[in-house]
């Protein structure tokens, strides 16, 4: 439901990126993180970690704009995002 | 003949590692369970705000949220029953250049520690209580806290609790704390900010935080982990410098959160160093 206009300068805007990593084993499977990602880019796996819970998995690795907001909302210290070494290199340049 | 165990790579590191003790983690707190979260956010604070780690001192209480000095890789005490902020002021009176975080628990600091609370944040005592309030007694089995909303299920109240539970910013603010906030382990960012916030301040500063207990207080109400956050999402307003006596803890009402008092008094050092050593040169 998108009722807000489209700001002025969203042409000018560089949207950061970011890569999810999971530290599996640590993981209890509350599933915060999946669900309050808010570029909905997480799912729980498949497989089980070695506690028997489901870790997350990034279903969509590329939406990723590094909010850290599921590093922050974890409780267990298991999923962490870092900036795309890639665009912060052309962000310099 | 036998082989040396291959040596495992070097394991993914996360920005708190250097924080935590990694060798004790995964941590004993429950699936869901929002200490974690408050752990994190308050690690992050310490972290945020740039001063060597050898200034901070963590001490908590007894409880789920007290075992939290025993993961941090800071100084830290883990103290009896109760007398966290007792422990905590001796600790800043005889080093006043040390930053004091109290961690622990509502049961712990509001229950039996109740008027160790009420004394320090008197004598405003140069202190940082984050007290994660998950509304009941975690560790010991569920059982009604002093913080349990009115008609709540536990364990000791199987039909509900009668009684009103403990406004927790209200009492703060009326015992003269100097920073009195509220966040839920939803508010991350706020709350983060909030603690950063409550360490530069100088006096006794108070961080409520609600945070889900899946296992002992939302199984017996019927809430998921998720059901609790959202919860927080959908029956909660952001109002800062609100009066904490309308704070109380009533999801069908809405729970305010923010940040309530924002005051500077003298701090307990520098009145006794005035009262006591009025010669001294520092």
């Amino acid at each position: 439901m998108a009722f807000w206009r489209e700001p002025l300068d969203t042409q000018e805007i560089q949207i950061s990126k970011g890569t999810v990593h999971i530290i599996q084993d640590r993981c209890k499977g509350c599933g915060y993180c999946i669900e309050f990602c808010p570029k909905d880019i997480l799912a729980f796996s498949d497989s089980f970690n070695k506690k028997g819970y489901h870790p997350p998995l990034a279903a969509r690795p590329d939406d990723c704009v590094n909010c850290h907001y599921c590093e922050i909302i974890c409780p267990e210290f298991a999923i962490y995002s870092t900036e795309d070494p890639d665009i912060a290199a052309t962000e310099t340049t | 003949m036998t082989k040396n165990p291959q040596k495992p790579l070097k394991p993914a590191a996360h920005p708190l590692d250097d924080l935590i003790r990694t060798e004790r983690i995964p941590h004993i707190w429950c699936p869901g369970c929002g200490i974690g979260t408050v752990f994190s956010s308050t690690l992050k604070a310490i972290k945020g705000t740039g001063i060597p780690y050898d200034r901070f001192t963590m001490v908590s209480g007894i409880g789920c949220s007290a075992r939290g000095a025993g993961y941090v890789k800071l100084d830290s005490f883990h103290t009896t029953h109760g007398r966290a902020i007792p422990f905590a002021s001796g600790i800043k009176m005889a080093n006043p250049d040390l930053n004091v975080i109290v961690f622990s628990g509502d049961g712990d600091l509001f229950a039996i520690g109740g008027n160790h609370f009420i004394h320090a944040a008197r004598r405003n005592m140069d202190l940082t209580v984050v007290c994660v309030n998950n509304l009941t007694y975690g560790m010991t089995g569920g059982q009604v806290a002093a913080t349990t909303p009115n008609r709540a299920k536990t364990t000791t109240t199987p039909f509900g609790n009668p009684d009103a539970p403990f406004n927790l910013p209200l009492m703060a603010s009326a015992s003269g704390a100097s920073y009195v906030a509220r966040w839920t382990i939803l508010h991350t960012r706020d709350l983060t900010d909030s603690i950063n916030e409550a360490m530069a301040k100088k006096g006794f500063s108070f961080i409520e935080v609600l945070s889900p207990c899946p296992i002992n207080y939302g199984r017996r109400n019927k809430e998921k982990p998720l059901d609790t956050l959202k919860l927080y999402q959908e029956r909660t307003i952001i109002k800062n410098g609100a009066d904490p006596a309308r704070a109380d803890i009533d999801f069908d009402r809405g729970v305010i959160l923010g940040k309530f008092v924002d005051i500077d008094r003298q701090t307990c050092d520098s009145m006794y160093n005035s009262v006591c050593r009025p010669c001294s040169d520092d």
